[in-house]
Parts: C-alpha cells; structure tokens; sequence
C-alpha cells in the first residue's frame, strides 16, 4: 500500500507539488488572517514556510535542493525551478506599463551598477574583517555578497579555493533569504510602493529568487518592475567582480 | 484562444534568453546577461502594439494571466528549494556579508528612487491576475 502510493507521488511530481503548495497557501492564508490579522501578507508566510521546508528536506538528504531533494517532492524542482520561474516572471510584465519603465531607465541603470559595486565593497571589507587578506578570496567572498551566482563564477575565473567559494555561495544564499523574508516587513520605510522604487529596488538587490520573492509578498503589482531591473544584475557582476572590481581589490589589498 | 497568449509568453522568453546569452558571449562572460529582463522588455512592448492594433483578444490575454497568476505559487515552490542548510553552515563571515548586503541595499532605495522627475504611479491596468492572486479565498 505504501509503495503505491510513494509510486504515485513520484510518477506525478508536478501535479503534487501544485497540490503542496497549494495547501501550503491555504494555509498561510489562514494563520495570515488568524495570528496576524492580514498584518503579515499570506504569501510573506507562505514563502517562509517554503523555506522552512527546504531547511529540513536539505537536513534529511543532505542535498542542495532543499524538498525537491526527497523522492516524492521532486516535482517542487520543476515547479520552482528556472525555468517556469523566468515563465512566471516574464507573464508578470503582461500589464507593466511601458511609459513607468521609460522613465525608471536612469534610476535603474545607476541601480544596477551601485548595487554590484555596494554589496562587493561590503563582502570584501567583512572578509577583510575576518583575516582574509589575499585578493583572490577577498573578491570571491565580495563577489558572493552580490549573489551565489556571481561568487562562484568570480571565485572559479580568478582560482580561489573551494572553501572561499562554498562560503561566497553561503553569502550569497543568505542574502537571497534574507531578502524573501524580510522585504514585506522594511517596503513602507524604504518606499517600495510604486514601479520606480521597485526598478530601484530590483537593481541594487539584484538577487532573481530573493527579489522575486520580496516583492511577491510585499505587493505583486510590484513584482514585474523589480524582476526586469534584477534579472540583470547577475550578469553584470559576473562581468564586473572578476575584471575591474577584482583590479581595484588587487591594488589596494595586493 | 487561450494557447495564443501562452505561446506569446513563451516566444518571448526564448527570443530574451537567446539574446542574453549571445549578449553574455559579447562581452565575454559565461552567464546570461538579463534574458528575462530582455523577455519583459519584448512582451511589453509587442502587448502594446498589439493592444493597439486589436490583434489581442481576451482569450489570449486570459492564457497570460493565468501565468501571470501562477506566479506567486511558483515562487513558494522556489523557496521550498533552496539551499537553506548551506546557507545556515556558512557560518558568521557569510552570515555577517549577507546580512550587511541587504541591509545597505535596502537603505540606498530611497535614496535612488529620487532620479529622475515626476511621480511613479501604476498604470490603470490591472495586472494580469493580481486580483486573483489576492482573493484567493
């Protein structure tokens, strides 16, 4: 009996996973309303359960893909993973409006390159701070606290040790979590609450998931301004931490 | 007809993350250089052309709304896979750098938000399923 029914959960991955999460909204929604009075967005709680999740699918198996790692949650992979994610995240700009993103142009570019610059600069200095003095792992660990894309990218092109670059991964990770959980709760201070402040906003984060998920939970009409300044941000710290921003470590701490 | 929308989506997704690859070949890094961001630039602009020229009926907005409502649901099953046990194992240096990032970040938003002129408002369109994605109960 039970192997027919593990067999029947991991022949129809997707379809569990759109049955989970679903219950996991209902749900959110529920101690949303419940514990919090509708103060904490369903989804803000529904995205923190998410990642409760994962710590413990992650502790059970060891992987790196948190629920998705266990047999009959696979289909939390495909549903979450990139490519029906970027689907989403493109299906949001449907309504965007065309004028607002003209005019955040300025803004967003300088966003973009201050974010890179700005979380670089951060990572380099607490790497500094933790008796890190070679270059190469001071720009790894900056790197990461841009994002755990850009960490690993710079760290493998400049050939830093795998410690370095784990930990450049661990920074980056930590920022994209934190910035899931925590963007409902800072928007009103930081005025996130228009499409400019959200172009502003996905270019200095810059972190795809963390993004997406901050502005999910703050205000989904936010969402497709955020992801379209974000989505860049990757690829410009990978262009920039190894070449000019690396230079710049290397002259000063070299 | 509902796949006409999600075809659109769809082409549009291929067409951005094919040019932010060979924009990533350009300058000579292995990573795609905002594919998505190209997408959204490219699905905007063709919905305004095609709004205006009534070449986009209901039912193909309906097949990218529905998208654009999964989209929250897609996100918890984002969250549900990352790597939180790594990120918990880094230990205080990554923890310290993670934090710090966002947090200056955070603070330099309303900072940034002031370039440029005028207010930004939404546009009276609503987005495709927000209402949805709100009322879900």
């Amino acid at each position: 009996m039970f192997e027919i029914l593990s067999d029947t959960f991991v022949e129809n991955g997707l379809i569990v996973s759109f049955a989970i999460v679903g219950i996991t909204i209902y749900l959110s929604y529920i101690l949303s309303d419940k514990l919090t009075n509708g103060k904490i967005h369903g989804s803000a709680i529904a995205i923190i359960m998410g990642l409760i999740l994962a710590y413990f699918g992650g502790l059970f198996t060891g992987g790196e893909q948190g629920l998705a790692d266990i047999g009959i949650f696979a289909g939390i992979g495909l549903m979450g993973g990139g490519m029906l994610r970027d689907f989403a995240i493109v299906a949001t700009a449907f309504g965007a409006s065309l004028d607002e993103i003209k005019k955040a142009g300025l803004p967003g570019i300088i966003s973009l390159f201050a974010g890179v610059i700005v979380s670089f600069v951060i990572g380099v200095l607490i790497a500094f701070a933790f008796g890190y003095t070679d270059p190469v792992s001071l720009s790894t660990i900056g790197a990461g606290a841009a994002t755990y894309i850009v960490g690993p990218v710079t760290g493998s092109a400049l050939g830093a040790s795998s410690e370095v670059i784990a930990l450049s991964v661990a920074a980056g990770l930590i920022k994209s979590i934190l910035t899931m959980i925590g963007t409902p709760f800072v928007a009103k201070y930081i005025g996130l609450d228009n499409p400019r402040s959200a172009i502003v906003y996905g270019g200095l984060m810059g972190t795809t998931s963390g993004v997406a998920g901050g502005l999910a939970a703050t205000d989904p009409k936010l969402v497709p301004y955020g992801a379209m300044t974000a989505t860049f941000y990757t690829g410009l710290g990978c262009l920039m931490a190894p070449s000019i921003l690396f230079l710049v470590t290397r002259t000063i701490f070299g | 007809m509902v796949i006409y929308g999600v075809a659109l989506l769809a082409v549009c997704l291929l067409a951005g993350t094919l040019l932010g690859e060979l924009l990533g070949v350009a300058i000579g890094i292995d990573a795609n250089v905002g594919g998505v961001g190209i997408a959204m630039l490219i699905l905007v602009l063709l919905v305004d052309y095609l709004k205006k020229n009534n070449k986009l009926n209901v039912k193909s907005q309906e097949g990218m709304a529905f998208w654009g409502a999964m989209y929250i649901p897609i996100v918890i099953a984002m969250a549900a896979q990352q790597n939180v046990v790594a990120a918990l194992d880094g230990g205080p240096l990554a923890l310290l750098a993670g934090v710090a990032a966002v947090v200056v970040s955070w603070a330099m938003v309303p900072v940034l938000s002031n370039i440029g002129k005028g207010t930004s408002t939404f546009s009276d369109e609503e987005l495709g399923g927000t209402d949805d994605v709100r009322n879900i109960k």
